[in-house]
Order: structure tokens, then sequence, then C-alpha cells
């Protein structure tokens, strides 16, 4: 019991991400400055050269990914954080490592777009980081963090991800809970894990090695694409993870993840008072998608209500993984500030829209 | 008997896929015997780049990772960054170094990585089939600047050798020919020189290579050696530029 207060700490959701990164074995960040996600680069400037680690401020986001990328290829747990106009000069480096299959972690504390957009939170870069964002056919995992304390536990999981697929991974999380300040558990840190067998170090006594995402000769693309694909197919049937509150007896389902599924469990006690029979299916894997658990849930429910901040993004991905035919509605603020919408305003689109 | 030459063998013998004429491949065999002569094959991480140049990991057997178009040297900073010790070299063409690569070249030079950078000034994109690179000649016509290179329109060709030069964090900077013998011997020998710097950790090491591109220049591989020496020497003249003896802390 003891020994388990000692873990509790009390901290904000950017520092629990940038303290478990370390946790996890990652000694290495590459980033460019940019709002709402100053506190973890500040972090980890302060905490990696005490464990031997390295912290470099690079010139760009187009620098730091590749920097990422040549750290990632000797087989380092590496990353890297910014924010939407950041994120969207990375996407060259990230298809680069998802071809190559460098793994890292890149975050995406974000905010509002496009262009310059705002420093309020926002959801709309969800198609960015669900379809691959950069050039080319892949995909990368996507984690979206509820609370300061999955900012924790989902930076250990991004580094797993990444490894066991040979992937770059993406937390995307968003201003709110990137500055929100909770009670976080914490767990043991990783032993340092072994070198993979296909890192970089030197070819000494033995043959070199080459990580590469060029592959000219008739056939050989079409090749490493279907070996890709194997890999996706199989980050789709074991990594999807999601949360479900008051699902068990419930007429009604909102979908929602990030900040908006924290304010919709309030509105969601909220409606059950009036004596709406509403429940929440949270995806914490936005790739992979929790299609399963959609799926079953359409199949008894009587209307799905997504909500988003953003003008309808998700929402694509609920209506592919639900029964043909299920009620799907939208319920989406446009980001910026002012737009967060409060639990009584979710509450009251479920009062009109569940009634 | 005793041989006197030969292949190194961190040069992987197999046919060369480059133009007749195209000096890559003498500027790949020089780097080769560079790491032949330190012995550095079992440390070495080479990054290569886009252009002609990135089948260099079909040529140079040591350990390698390829680099989006001119982020070679950002790529090479993640690598120095986890492993200090190791030998880290990165070769670049001059579309991907001076124009698409600029920011990452120049930040990378400052920081005083201590790795070595192996840029080929062809003056021309060749891979993409002959377009104006930032070094093409002025009045040099190429597929993008029918008329030829105009500086009102197109600026100036960029000397890097001597604009990477100034830079505190930059330990070595010189420019090179391969098109005759004699330019040959001391391109060897300089970079030999720009390994070395990195061995003794002094820093940043930059050679430039002056190189032929008969292909896109519509020359025969005399003429485009003889083009080096009349045209591009003139404009891009050979030598030391910078060369620190020891690390300053300043
Ligand atoms: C982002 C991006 N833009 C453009 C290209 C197309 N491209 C491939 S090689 C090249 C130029 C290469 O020229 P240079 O660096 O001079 O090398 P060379 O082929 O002459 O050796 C270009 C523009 C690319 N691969 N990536
Ligand atoms: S196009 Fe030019 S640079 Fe490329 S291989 Fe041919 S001669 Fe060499």
């Amino acid at each position: 019991m003891a020994e388990n207060e000692d873990k509790k700490i009390f901290t904000r959701g950017n520092e629990a991400l940038a303290m478990a990164a370390i946790e996890a074995g990652c000694r290495y960040y590459f980033g460019y400055p940019i709002t709402p996600q100053g506190e973890i680069p500040e972090y980890l400037s302060r905490e990696l050269p005490k464990v031997g680690g390295r912290f470099l401020q690079a010139e760009s986001e187009i620098a730091s990914i590749n920097m990422l990328l040549g750290a990632g290829a000797l087989g380092a747990r590496v990353m890297t954080s910014s924010s939407g106009p950041g994120i969207s000069l990375m996407q060259e480096g990230i298809s680069y490592m998802a071809g190559s299959e460098i793994p890292g972690l890149i975050v995406n504390v974000s905010r509002c777009g496009p262009g310059l957009g705002g420093i309020a939170p926002s959801q709309g870069d969800y198609f960015q980081a669900t379809r691959g964002g950069g050039h080319g056919d892949y995909r990368t995992p996507v984690l979206a963090p509820g609370s300061p304390q999955e900012m924790y536990d989902l930076a250990f999981l991004a580094f797993d991800l990444a490894f066991k697929y040979r992937t770059p991974v993406m937390i995307l999380a968003d201003a709110v809970i990137g500055q929100m300040k909770e009670q976080v558990v914490r767990r043991e840190p990783l032993p340092p894990a072994p070198l993979p067998e296909w890192a970089l170090t030197g070819a000494d006594g033995r043959a070199s090695r080459l990580l590469k995402s060029l592959f000219l000769a008739e056939g050989e693309l079409e090749k490493q694409t279907l070996k890709q694909l194997d890999k996706y197919h199989e980050i789709e049937r074991r990594e999807p993870r999601w949360e479900e509150f008051m699902t068990e007896d419930a007429d009604f389902i909102v979908i929602a993840f990030g900040i908006i599924a924290r304010i919709a469990k309030s509105s969601i006690r909220m409606a059950r008072k009036q004596g709406i029979k509403a429940g929440l299916l949270r995806p914490i894997t936005l790739y992979p998608f929790p299609v399963e658990p959609i799926q079953k849930l359409s199949a008894r429910v009587k209307k799905i209500l997504v909500v988003e901040l953003n003008t309808g993004q998700m929402v694509d991905d609920v209506r592919l993984s639900a029964r043909p035919g299920t009620g799907i509605e939208l319920y989406f603020r446009s980001p910026g500030a002012g737009s967060l919408p409060s639990l009584e305003e979710i509450a009251g689109e479920m009062e009109r829209r569940f009634r | 008997m005793k041989q006197v030459f030969s292949r190194p063998p961190e040069l992987i013998d197999i046919p060369s896929h480059f133009c007749p004429g195209c000096h890559h491949g003498l500027i790949h065999r020089l780097t080769a015997e560079a790491l032949n002569f330190y012995g550095l094959r079992k440390k070495t991480i080479a990054v290569s780049s886009v252009g002609c140049s990135v089948f260099l990991y079909n040529y140079i057997d040591v350990d390698t990772v390829e680099a989006p178009h001119g982020r070679a040297p950002a790529v090479a900073t993640g690598v120095r960054r986890v492993l200090p010790d190791r030998f880290v070299f990165t070769y670049q063409g001059d579309g991907d170094l001076a124009a698409i690569g600029m920011s990452e070249i120049i930040h990378c030079a400052n920081r005083g990585e201590n790795i070595t950078v192996i840029f080929v000034n062809n003056s021309i994109y060749g891979m993409t089939g002959g377009q104006m690179a930032p070094t093409t000649l002025l009045g040099m016509k190429t597929a993008t600047t029918p008329y030829g290179r105009n500086f009102s329109n197109d600026g100036y060709p960029i000397r890097m050798a001597e604009f990477l030069a100034p830079l505190e964090g930059v330990a070595f900077s010189a420019r090179v020919a391969v098109d005759k013998i004699a330019n040959l011997r001391r391109a060897k020998k300089i970079l030999f020189q720009a390994f070395q710097t990195q061995i003794r950790g002094l820093g940043f090491s930059f050679v430039e290579f002056l190189s032929a591109c008969p292909t896109n220049w519509g020359l025969s591989p005399v003429e485009a050696a003889r083009k080096v020496e009349q045209e591009m020497i003139p404009y891009y003249p050979l030598g030391i530029f910078k060369e620190k003896k020891e690390t300053d802390h300043l």
C-alpha cells in the first residue's frame, strides 16, 4: 500500500507523458517549439541528461522527424512532439519511417487548423493521423489519451507497439488533456530493451544492414507493401483498445474520444438522471479503430451519437463499423477559442436526439 | 609478385548503373578507399540521399540508412546523438544538399556535428532529367533553363564549400575534382583528411566534389571532363577553405 503511495503523483498530462517516455526507455528527444506541448520538451531537456539521454532542439520539424528517423534506425527509443503545423511538416519523415520500418513516437498535442488556426483544443487532425498523413500506402497506430493517467500509460504502449510492429506510432492528444493536472499512478520503469536484430550499429563481424524505403525492382515494392499489409491486419486484429462506460443496459450510445469523451461521461450521468439510458464508447486506439465493439453495440442500441471537436471526421469510421441501418447522428463543434462544448450542451444534445 | 592495386572490399563488386563518364563512380571508389584505409567498415553508418547517388548502398558495403531528399544531415545528426563513437558520413548531390536540404546542411554544420559530408556538385539535377540546380552555371542550358540560367530570374550558382567554411562548427571544408589524375590524387588526399577530422573528433567536415554528368550535359565523357576543367573549376576553385587543427571551445 505504502509502496503504491510512492507511485502516486500530481501532474500535468504533458509532463506525465514525458515522464512515462523516459520510464519506457526513451533516451532521445528531437523537437521544435510549438504551443500547446511546451511542457514535454521542457521536462525532457531537464530530465534526459540525468539518465544519460540526449535532448536536441532541432531547426524545424522537418529536421526533428529526420533526426528521429536516424536515431530510430539504430534501434534506439526516440520521440518527438509537436502540434498541427509542425505535424504537417513531419509527414514526409513519418512516411519514410513507415516505409523503412523504423520505430519512433510522435506526439501531437493538437491545436486548431487549417493554417495557423489557433491554440485552442481541437480534434481536427483525426484524418491526418489515422489516414496516414504522408504519401503512400501505409498506416500509423494512433493512440488517443483521455486523461493525464492515459498520457502516462499510452506512452508505454506506444513504444511497445512501435517496436513490436516496427512502425512510427502517434499519440494524438489535445491541449486540455495536456494541460490538465491530476493524480497519476506510476509504474516500475522498464528495464533496458535488447537491441533489435535489424538495428544499424556498424557492420562489425557481420554483413552490412540497410534500412530503406526505395524498392525499384519489378515486383519488389508490391511484395514489401503486402508484407506491411499483413502487419497492419495483425494490428487491426490484436491491438484495438477502447473504454465502455455504462453500456451494459444502454439504449443509446455516445462515441467520442479524448477530452470530448471525458466531458460526455458527465453528460451521460446527467442524462441518466433524466431517465435516458445512455452509455459511452471511447476509442483509445483511433487506428486500429475499435470496429468490433461498435458493430456489436450497434446491433442492440437505438441510436448512436458521435460527438467531435471538428466538423465530423471520426464519424466516418463509426459509419464503417456500425451495422448498416444503424441510426448514427453527429454533434460537432468546430474547433476554436470558446468552442469546447460544456457537459450541459452535450447532455442537451442527448436529450434532444435520444428522447 | 607484390600486388599494388586492388578493389577495396568496401567497394562491392557489381556492375555500375552510372552512365559512362559519370564521376559518381570515382567518388564512390575514393570513399571506399578511405573507409578501408582507416579500417572504418565495422563502425560506419552511412546516410544515403535522393538523386543518382541513392544506390550508394549497392556499392559501399557498410550499414546504411536512406534519408528523404535533402534530409541526410538531420538523419546523420540523429545517428550521431545515439552512437557518438561511430563513423558517420552522408553522400549528397547538389539538388539534395544545396536546394531542398539547405536548412538541414547549414544547421548540421553549425552544430558542428562530428560527421563527414561528401557533396557531389554536378551543377544539375541528374536523376530527374537535367533540370537547373542551385549550382548550375550562369548561361548554362538545362531542362528548365532552356535559354540558359539567367541571374535576374534564377539567382547565382552557390559555392557551398566557401559558404559553409566560416561557420564555427565547421572543422574542415574543401573542394576537389576528379576530372584528371592529378586532381583525383589530390581529391583522395583531401577526402582522407576530412575522414581524419572526424576520427579526431574535431567537428563537421565537408568535401565538395566537382562531378561530371555527361548525360544531362549532353556531352561525351571526355568533353564532360573537359567542361569540369574549363567551366566549373574557374567558377568553383579547388582548395581547402577551412582546416581546424584542434577543437576550439568558444
Ligand atoms: C521531396 C522530393 N522532391 C523531389 C524529388 C525528386 N527528385 C529526385 S532526385 C532529385 C534531384 C537530384 O539531383 P541532385 O541532388 O543534384 O543529385 P544527382 O541526381 O544529380 O546526383 C529530385 C528533385 C524527391 N524525390 N523528393
Ligand atoms: S544522370 Fe548524370 S549524375 Fe546521374 S548517373 Fe548519369 S551521368 Fe551520373
